[in-house]
C-alpha cells in the first residue's frame, strides 16, 4: 500500500502573504515644517499651517506652512537675488558639481525618502523604493552633467538661462516631479521657486533639507508649500520668468490664460487618456502585464496611464480573461507592505472623483468588473476596475479618471484603431503591442502622442524626453530636449 | 506511423509570441514579493515536499542511491513533522534499488530515459529504455526531447516521439524535458511546451541539469503561462518541473510565488509542481531551523547525501 | 544675341510690353485679388472687400475682407491636407519648396512691381524678392535635415531602444508680418510647411497684393491644395478666431502689440495651442531664418521598444 506524501499545505493565496511591512524607523518626520526660502526654513508670514495626512490611515503626519502672497514674494526675491548675484554667472562645471552632490545625497537617504513618499502619498513602498526615488537621484545626476555642456545641445546658438522659474508640481509622483523640474532648471543656470502639491509636501521638504545640507547657494532653490492660492500667486508674480507646471489640463489652461500679456515662458505637462492597443499577433501575456502596469501603476494616478485599452477582436476574450485572472493576484492595501501592488488613493477628494466615474460608467451601460476583495476599513482605497462593453462616446472612455480604472474596446483593422486612439483631445502617450515590426512603426508614427511605448509601457528614464501633444501640454521634460524649457538664445 | 493515442499536434500558429524583456521584467517583479513569517515556513515545507531528489552521475552506485533514498525519507530527524521529498530521480539501472529503498513511504521513483541527457538514441532504444524503467518500478519517467530535430523545425517528429514515449509509459507519469538552455529563445520554449503538452506530457520540465543555463525564473514563467493557456483550452492540468540551478530556499520561494500567481492554488502541491534539485533540501532545512531557533545555521550541521 | 545686363533686359521688356498697348490703346486687364483656400481661389464668402491703397492714396485693388467663415473653411482644408503633407517624404517636401522658389524667380518682376506699388523703393523691392526666393531655397534644403538636428537616440538604462524625433504639430494659424509683405510672409510660411505642417495665413492688411500673388505662385508649384491657405483682411477681426479655433494646433503671431498678444494667448488656451511670437524680427537679417524656427512648430515624439538583451533588463518599476 502506497502512502500519500503529498502535502496539502496552503502556501497562502497571493492576497494573504504574511504582512511584510517596511520599517518606519528610517523616516524622521518633524511635527511642523516651515517654508524653505533663501537657504533657511522660515516661518510663514501668513502665520498659517495646514495638516498633511497619511491617505492610507487618515492619520496626521505633520503640519506645513501655508505661503501667502508675501511669502511667495519673499521666495521670488530670494530666487532673483541668487540668480543675479551667484548662480547665473557661476561656471557651469561648478553648478554641475552642486547638482551631482545633491544626487548623491538623495541616494544616501533613499530609504528614508521612499518611506516618507509612501506615508504621505499612499503609493506602494515597492514603487517608491524601486521606482520613484531611484529616478529622482538619476534625474539630478543626468542634468548635473549637462551644466557645463549646454552649447553642445544647441548647435550654432548660445543658450542663456531665463531667470526665476516658478514650478508647480502634482501629488502623484511628488519627489520625482520635483526632480524633473529642479534639475534641468538649475543645471541651465536658472533659480527656482517650487511648490509641491498640498497633499504631498513632505518629500519636497526633505529635499529642502538635503539641498540645505549640500551647501547649494541660498536662494537657488526655494520650496514653499500651500494650495491653489499659493500656486496662483506664484504664477502671477511679476518677477517670474518661467512657469513649469505639471497637473490637470484645466489648471494648465488657466495658467496659459494667466500669462497672457506677459513675457513669461511656460511648459505644461497635463492630462492624458492614453490608448493601449493589443493586436492579435502580440505577445499576449506580456501585453496583459503591460496593461496591468499601464493602468494600475501608482493606483492609476499617472498622466500617461494606459486607460483606454483597444484589443483586436480575435483575441478580445483571451485578453479579458487573462486580465481578470491577473487582477486576482493584485494586492490592494497597506502601502507600507512590501507586497502591496495598489496602495491608497491620494486623497478623499480624488477617491470621490474616481467613484463618481464608476457610477457614470455603470449608468452609461458599461459592464464593470472588480475582483472580490476587501478594502482596508480606514484610508482611501479603490479596487482595480475594468469596464467592458464601452463605447468611444462614453465619458469613461473620454475623460481622464486618474485612478485604477480601465476601459476596454475592441477593433478590427489598423486604420480603425489608429482613428479611435487619436480621437481624443489628449496626446500624451500610447501603447502598441504587436510582433510585427512594420506595424509597430506604422502605429508609432501615426499615433499623435509624445511618448509611444511599443511592446512595453510606462517606462521612464532621465535621458528620455517626456511630454504631450495637443491638450496634454507642451514642452518636454527629460533628455536633451528637456533643456529647451529653461534656456533662451 | 506512430499511434498518438488520439493526441493532435497543436496549431503552432496559435502559439503566442513571447517578448523576452517583458518576461524578464515580470519575473523580476515576482522576486519583489517579500515572503515572511508563517508564509515563509509554509513555503519552505512545501518546497521540501516538492523536491525530486536527484542523482544522475556516471559514477552513481547502488550505495549512493540508497544513501540518497535514506535522506529522502529522513530529511532532518531532529526537526519533527517534516514532510518527505516528492520523489527520487535516478537512471533506469538504479530504479530497482531506489524503489526498494523508498518502499512504503509514498516517495515516488522517477527515472530519466530516452537517451538522457542528449536524447541522441534511436527510436527503438528510447522506447525500450522507457519500458525498462517502468518495468523496474518507475512511477515517473523524465524524457528528453530531440532538440536537434526541434531546432531543425521537425515539430511533427518531436510530437510523435513524445506521444510514443507517453504510450510506453503506461501508468507512469511522463515529464518532458525541453532542455531550454539549448532552445535559447522563449519563443522556442513556448512552442516546445505546447508540442509536449498536446502530445500527452503530464509534466513539462526545463532542463537535464547538464546544460547551462538550466532552470531560470523567466523560462519557468514562459512554461507556466503555456500550462495555463493549455488548461484554458483543454481543461487539462499539466505539471511543471524547473530543474537545475535551484539551490537556495529564497529562490525556491520565488518559484512558489510565481506558481501561485500564474497557476494558483490548485497547482501548489507536488502532484503538479516539482523542483529538480540535489542541494536545495539542505538550504531549506537550514532556513527552517533558523526560523525555528532564530539562529543563523552552518552547513556542517546538515548531512550531505 | 549680345550679352546684356539685367537692367537692360528689364528696361527692354518693359518697353516691349508698353509699346503694343500704346499702339492699339489696349485696355489693361486688372487682376482680381482673391483669397486662397484648399488650392482654389474663391472670393470671400462674405462678399466684403476693402480698397488697398498705395501711400499716395491711390487705389491698388479691391481686396477680399475675409470672414471667420473663410477662416473656418481654410482650417478644414488645412486639416484635410495635413494627413498627406505631414506624412510625405521629407525629400519630396524639399523639392516642392524648391519648386516654389523656381516659380517665384520666374515671376520676380511681378512681385517687384507689386512691392513698389505698395510703397517699396525699386532697389529694396528687388532685394526683398530675391531674398524671399533665397529663403525658400534655404528651407527647401532644411526639409530633410532638421530632423537629424533635433532627433536623439536616448541611452536609457533599461533594455530598451529609445529615440526621439520631431513631428509636425498639425495645423498652424499664422498672423503674418504687417510690414514685410512678401519676405515676412515667406519667412513664416516656409519653416512651418518645411516641417510638414499645413497653415492658414493672414497676409498684411495694408500690403495685401504680395500675399495673393504669392498664393498664385504656390498654386503653380506642386504644393498640394490646402497646405497653405492665404486670407486677406483685418487682423483685429480675424485674430480671435485664429487663436481659439479648436482644430488648430499652433498659432504664430508676428507683431509686438501687447494687448493682441494677451488676447491671443488667452484664446489659445482653450485647446492649449502652441503660441509662437515673432516680435521685432528683422526678416532681412540673418536672424530671419533658422532651423530653430522650424522647431517652433514641431512636437517631439519618443518611441520605446524592448531589446532582447536579458542581461541589461530590469524590472519596469
Amino acid at each position: 500500500m502506497e502512502k500519500n506524501n503529498t502535502l496539502k499545505l496552503k502556501f497562502e493565496s497571493a492576497r494573504k502573504y504574511a504582512p511584510a511591512p517596511e520599517s518606519r524607523s528610517a523616516a524622521k518626520i518633524n511635527a511642523q515644517y516651515e517654508l524653505f526660502i533663501n537657504g533657511r526654513f522660515e516661518k510663514p508670514l501668513s502665520g498659517k499651517y495646514f495638516d498633511t495626512i497619511n491617505p492610507a490611515t487618515e492619520e496626521k503626519l505633520s503640519q506645513v506652512a501655508e505661503a501667502n502672497d508675501a511669502d511667495v514674494d519673499r521666495a521670488v526675491k530670494a530666487a532673483r537675488n541668487a540668480y543675479e548675484n551667484v548662480w547665473r554667472d557661476m561656471p557651469g562645471a561648478e553648478r554641475g558639481k552642486y547638482i551631482f552632490r545633491i544626487a548623491r545625497m538623495i541616494q544616501e537617504r533613499a530609504r528614508e525618502l521612499a518611506v516618507i513618499e509612501t506615508l504621505n502619498g499612499g503609493k506602494p513602498i515597492r514603487e517608491s523604493r524601486d521606482f520613484d526615488i531611484p529616478v529622482v537621484a538619476n534625474h539630478f545626476f543626468y542634468y548635473a552633467g549637462w551644466a557645463d555642456k549646454l552649447e553642445y545641445a544647441f548647435p550654432n546658438r548660445r543658450p542663456q538661462p531665463l531667470g526665476v522659474a516658478a514650478q508647480i508640481i502634482p501629488w502623484n509622483f511628488p519627489l520625482m516631479m520635483a526632480a524633473w523640474k529642479i534639475a534641468p532648471a538649475i543645471a541651465t543656470g536658472n533659480t527656482v521657486v517650487l511648490k509641491p502639491a498640498e497633499t504631498t509636501p513632505l518629500t519636497a521638504l526633505k529635499l529642502a533639507e538635503i539641498i540645505q545640507e549640500s551647501g547649494l547657494p541660498p536662494g537657488v532653490v526655494n520650496i514653499i508649500t500651500g494650495a491653489g492660492a499659493t500656486g496662483s500667486a506664484l504664477v502671477n508674480h511679476p518677477d517670474v520668468n518661467k512657469i513649469a507646471f505639471t497637473g490637470s489640463t484645466e489648471v494648465g489652461k488657466h495658467i496659459q490664460r494667466a500669462i497672457g500679456g506677459t513675457a513669461k515662458r511656460t511648459t505644461l505637462e497635463l492630462g492624458g487618456k492614453a490608448a493601449n492597443i493589443i493586436f492579435d499577433d502580440a505577445p499576449i501575456d506580456q501585453a496583459v502585464e503591460g496593461v496591468i502596469n499601464g493602468i494600475f501603476f501608482n493606483q492609476g494616478h499617472v498622466c500617461c496611464a494606459g486607460s483606454r485599452l483597444y484589443v483586436q477582436e480575435s483575441v478580445l476574450g483571451e485578453v479579458i480573461r487573462k486580465l481578470k485572472d491577473r487582477l486576482e493576484t493584485l494586492i490592494v492595501g497597506d502601502p507600507m507592505d512590501k507586497n502591496t501592488d495598489i496602495g491608497a488613493i491620494n486623497s478623499r477628494q480624488q477617491l470621490e472623483n474616481i467613484n463618481k466615474y464608476l457610477d457614470i460608467g455603470r449608468a452609461e451601460g458599461a459592464e464593470m468588473y472588480q475582483p472580490d476583495i476587501e478594502l482596508p476599513g480606514k484610508g482611501f482605497f479603490c479596487k482595480p476596475t475594468i469596464f467592458t462593453n464601452v463605447a468611444q462616446s462614453n465619458r469613461i472612455s473620454q475623460e481622464e479618471i486618474f485612478g485604477p480604472v480601465l476601459t476596454i474596446q475592441s477593433f478590427r483593422t489598423d486604420d480603425e484603431v489608429i482613428e479611435k486612439a487619436n480621437n481624443s483631445p489628449y496626446g500624451l502617450s500610447a501603447g502598441v503591442w504587436t510582433d510585427k515590426g512594420s506595424k509597430i512603426f506604422n502605429l508609432t508614427t501615426k499615433l499623435r502622442a509624445g511618448v509611444v511605448w511599443a511592446n512595453t509601457y510606462n517606462q521612464f528614464d532621465p535621458t528620455s524626453p517626456f511630454g504631450g501633444y495637443k491638450e496634454s501640454g507642451y514642452g518636454r521634460e527629460g533628455g536633451l530636449h528637456g533643456l529647451n524649457a529653461y534656456v533662451k538664445f | 506511423m506512430v499511434d498518438t493515442n488520439g493526441a493532435a499536434m497543436p496549431l503552432l500558429m496559435r502559439t503566442p509570441r513571447i517578448d523576452q524583456v517583458g518576461v524578464v521584467e515580470r519575473a523580476a517583479r515576482i522576486t519583489k514579493r517579500s515572503i515572511k513569517k508563517e508564509t515563509k515556513v509554509n513555503g519552505l515545507l512545501l518546497t521540501l515536499n516538492m523536491i525530486d531528489l536527484t542523482t544522475l552521475e556516471g559514477k552513481d552506485s547502488e550505495g549512493k542511491v540508497k544513501q540518497m533514498c535514506y535522506k529522502a525519507k529522513h530529511l532532518l530527524d531532529t526537526y519533527p513533522g517534516l514532510p518527505t521529498v516528492a520523489a527520487v530521480c535516478v537512471y533506469p539501472a538504479m530504479v530497482h534499488t531506489a524503489k526498494k529503498a523508498v518502499e512504503g513511504t509514498g516517495i515516488r521513483v522517477a527515472s530519466v530515459a530516452t537517451g538522457f541527457p542528449s536524447g541522441q538514441a534511436s527510436h527503438e532504444v528510447k522506447i525500450s529504455e522507457t519500458k525498462f524503467a517502468v518495468e523496474q518500478g518507475a512511477d515517473e519517467v523524465d524524457m528528453v526531447i530531440s532538440r536537434g530535430k526541434f531546432l531543425a523545425g521537425e515539430y511533427n517528429f518531436v510530437f510523435d516521439e513524445i506521444a510514443a514515449i507517453k504510450e510506453a509509459c503506461g501508468n507512469a507519469r511522463l515529464k518532458v524535458i525541453l532542455e531550454t538552455g539549448e532552445l535559447v529563445t522563449f519563443d522556442k520554449v513556448r512552442r516546445a511546451s505546447d508540442i509536449a503538452m498536446y502530445a500527452g506530457a503530464d509534466f513539462i520540465k526545463t532542463s537535464t541539469g547538464k546544460v547551462t543555463p538550466a532552470a531560470t525564473l523567466p523560462v519557468t514563467l514562459v512554461m507556466l503561462e503555456a500550462i495555463r493557456d493549455f488548461h484554458y483550452d483543454t481543461g487539462r492540468m499539466v505539471g511543471m518541473k524547473p530543474a537545475g540551478g535551484i539551490s537556495k530556499s529564497k529562490l525556491a520561494l520565488h518559484y512558489l510565488v510565481m506558481l501561485n500567481e500564474v497557476l494558483g492554488e490548485e497547482w501548489m502541491n507536488n502532484q503538479w509542481f516539482r523542483f529538480g534539485a540535489s542541494s536545495l533540501a539542505n538550504d531549506v532545512l537550514m532556513q527552517l531551523m533558523k526560523e525555528k531557533t532564530g539562529v543563523y545555521q552552518g552547513k556542517d550541521y546538515f548531512s550531505l547525501d | 544675341m549680345s550679352v546684356k545686363n539685367k537692367e537692360t533686359i528689364a528696361a527692354e521688356t518693359e518697353a516691349d510690353m508698353r509699346q503694343p498697348e500704346e499702339a492699339s490703346r489696349r485696355l489693361e486687364v486688372l487682376k482680381t485679388y482673391k483669397i486662397f483656400i484648399g488650392g482654389k481661389f474663391p472670393r470671400t464668402e462674405s462678399g466684403r472687400y476693402y480698397v488697398a491703397q498705395d501711400e499716395a492714396g491711390h487705389k491698388l485693388a479691391n481686396v477680399c475682407l475675409s470672414s471667420r467663415k473663410d477662416f473656418r473653411e481654410a482650417v478644414v482644408a488645412a486639416r484635410t491636407a495635413f494627413g498627406d503633407w505631414g506624412s510625405r517624404a521629407a525629400f519630396n517636401r524639399g523639392q516642392i519648396l524648391y519648386r516654389i522658389a523656381e516659380m517665384l524667380e520666374g515671376r520676380k518682376l511681378q512681385f517687384i512691381d507689386e512691392l513698389v506699388k505698395q510703397g517699396a523703393g525699386q532697389a529694396a523691392a528687388g532685394q526683398e524678392v530675391e531674398q524671399s526666393i533665397d529663403r525658400l531655397i534655404y528651407y527647401a534644403g532644411w526639409c530633410d535635415k532638421f530632423q537629424q538636428l533635433f532627433s536623439s537616440v536616448n541611452p536609457v538604462a533599461t533594455s530598451h531602444f529609445n529615440f526621439s524625433v520631431p513631428e509636425p504639430t498639425g495645423v498652424v494659424s499664422i498672423l503674418a508680418p504687417q510690414d514685410s509683405a512678401l519676405l515676412g510672409l515667406v519667412s513664416v510660411i516656409a519653416p512651418v510647411i518645411a516641417g510638414g505642417n499645413t497653415c492658414v495665413v493672414l497676409g498684411s492688411y495694408s500690403k495685401p497684393l504680395s500675399a495673393v500673388t504669392f498664393a498664385e505662385v504656390l498654386s503653380t508649384s506642386d504644393v498640394p491644395g490646402g497646405v497653405v491657405n492665404i486670407l486677406t483682411g483685418k487682423m483685429e477681426e480675424l485674430a480671435p478666431y485664429f487663436a481659439d479655433h479648436m482644430d488648430v494646433n499652433a498659432l504664430v503671431y508676428c507683431g509686438d502689440d501687447m494687448e493682441m498678444k494677451k488676447l491671443l494667448q488667452q484664446k489659445a488656451a482653450l485647446n492649449l495651442k502652441r503660441v509662437v511670437f515673432y516680435d521685432h524680427v528683422d526678416w532681412m537679417s540673418a536672424n530671419g531664418q533658422s532651423p530653430y524656427l522650424i522647431a517652433d512648430s514641431q512636437e517631439i515624439k519618443t518611441t520605446w521598444h524592448p531589446i532582447e538583451n536579458i542581461g541589461g533588463a530590469k524590472a519596469g518599476y
